[in-house]
């Protein structure tokens, strides 16, 4: 292990980002929460949606809120958005500027060596595929990220503007329907940061040093 | 390569814990930011104020009306009264026959407006969608006359730049910017689902709009105050967002 080269694996700005929206990111679902316990249901007040909710009617646990009532949630909530959304620009615009979209974009030529990445986890094949920085699913995973941050962004803004912005409300299928997607953001974001970080300890524990420090010493190549 | 980094050791299960940590603790306990916090994320929220009256809102974007076959069973749109919470009762003005709405602030002529003289005016009805802060949704069609005309009678001086709605259920109260105040779909409303307004929702007379959420409507409505300085409100003093547009 002590052979391999240490290396420059992540710019300072992508390091700022990613621990900058951790905390965001907890902020806006624990607030978001506190929001959704003031009513708990989907649907016009005689029409609920016809979709599975298992929460329905359950009212969020304390520890998982924010804000302490309705109106502290809101607050919390609608501060919270502007960094959250900030960093989520930066940290795009650093990417489309460094060329580092490059080895995070998921794209049609992924879709082979992804399947060939699945079958390893599987232990259907032996071989590591070769990769690049990320490997083909960690690209799927990580485009799949960006745009679930967009659209967690953009139905926040259909919701909070149903009628100024009756526009953007009416493609995601109208305010009850958009409210759905909105919260069902939160479940994706749960899902993807449990699994994220429980791969970060299986698969590549170095790669925590390289987020934190931007040096890393791993298995993996630091460049494409 | 190693296979060492592959399997999960019972230190890497601690490492998880610490990292899963803080992050509770963040969330944690229905937390409102403290009396640190708390009142930074309220002055905040101006900010956000401001954006939704300068960015967001539009003085002539009309909110989408319903086919009256859209409308909500009334049974199950909710009715709400500040008085009606703390006795079990719906508030009723003083003198009922002799209730008259109070126009008055920075304009030219003040005046006391009753309901018949109200009635006489231009009327406009309309079916919309209700958004409830809370999150809910509701559709029923609510006729009234249009705030800007009785705006034009009062004629508000230029340094008005605010309206205070006042309400004789508990000292309910609300601020308006002016714009949304003018907004053609803003009505000082008398019928619900053209039915005169019942006690339970608000009557003889409340403040009506599709562009603001329910808790900026004034019910129980008794004065119109037009004002230089920005009023609070029952609910936005104790924290909820000011502008409240949707």
């Amino acid at each position: 292990m002590t052979d391999r080269p240490l290396v420059k694996r992540h710019h300072g700005l992508v390091r700022l980002a990613h621990w900058l929206n951790a905390v965001f990111l907890v902020g806006m679902v624990a607030s978001g929460l506190q929001i959704y316990n003031a009513y708990a249901h989907f649907g016009l007040r005689d029409h609920p949606l016809a979709l599975p909710n298992p929460l329905d009617g359950n009212p969020i646990p304390q520890w998982a809120r924010l804000g302490g009532w309705l109106a502290g949630g809101l607050n919390w909530h609608f501060a919270l958005a502007w960094p959250f959304v900030i960093t989520g620009l930066l940290y795009l615009g650093f990417l489309a500027f460094s060329g580092e979209w490059r080895s995070l974009l998921f794209r049609p030529r992924d879709v082979g060596p992804a399947l060939q990445m699945q079958l390893y986890y599987l232990r259907l094949r032996k071989e590591h595929p070769a990769q690049g920085k990320h490997n083909a699913l960690q690209k799927a995973a990580y485009t799949f990220i960006v745009a679930l941050g967009a659209l967690a962004t953009l139905t926040g803004f259909a919701i909070y503007k149903p009628v100024q912005l009756a526009w953007l409300t009416s493609l995601f299928g109208g305010y009850e329907l958009t409210r759905y997607w909105h919260f069902l953001t939160v479940w994706l974001f749960v899902g993807f940061t449990l699994l994220h970080v429980a791969l970060v300890f299986l698969v590549d524990p170095a790669s925590l040093r390289g987020m934190i420090t931007g040096w890393y010493r791993g298995r993996f190549p630091s460049h494409d | 390569m190693t296979d060492g980094a592959r399997s999960l050791t019972r230190r890497d299960f601690f490492r998880l814990g610490a990292a899963a940590g803080p992050a509770a603790i963040v969330a944690a306990c229905g937390w409102d930011g403290g009396p640190v916090l708390e009142p930074k994320l309220k002055a905040f929220g101006r900010i956000n104020d401001w954006v939704g009256e300068k960015i967001w809102f539009s003085p002539t974007r009309m909110a989408r009306e319903y086919p009256v076959s859209a409308r909500t069973p009334m049974q199950n749109f909710p009715t709400y009264s500040i008085t009606y919470n703390r006795t079990g009762s719906f508030p009723t003005p003083d003198n009922l026959r002799n209730w008259s709405l109070e126009v008055g602030g920075l304009v030219r002529n003040p005046m006391r407006l009753t309901l018949t003289a109200l009635q006489t005016l231009p009327s406009l009805s309309y079916t919309v969608k209700h958004h409830c802060v809370e999150g809910w949704t509701a559709v029923g069609t609510w006729t009234g006359v249009p705030l800007s005309s009785v705006a034009a009678l009062v004629a508000p001086k230029p340094e008005a730049r605010y309206l205070r709605f006042d309400s004789f259920d508990s000292r309910y109260y609300n601020g308006w910017d002016l714009a949304s105040a003018m907004h053609p779909q803003t009505i000082l409303a008398y019928a619900y689902n053209e039915r005169p307004l019942m006690m339970s929702r608000g009557a003889p007379l409340r403040l009506y709009s599709p562009v603001k959420l329910g808790y900026k409507l004034t019910k129980y409505l008794s004065a119109m105050t037009f004002t230089r300085d920005r009023p609070g409100g029952y609910w936005e003093d104790q924290g909820y967002p000011w502008f409240g547009g949707v």
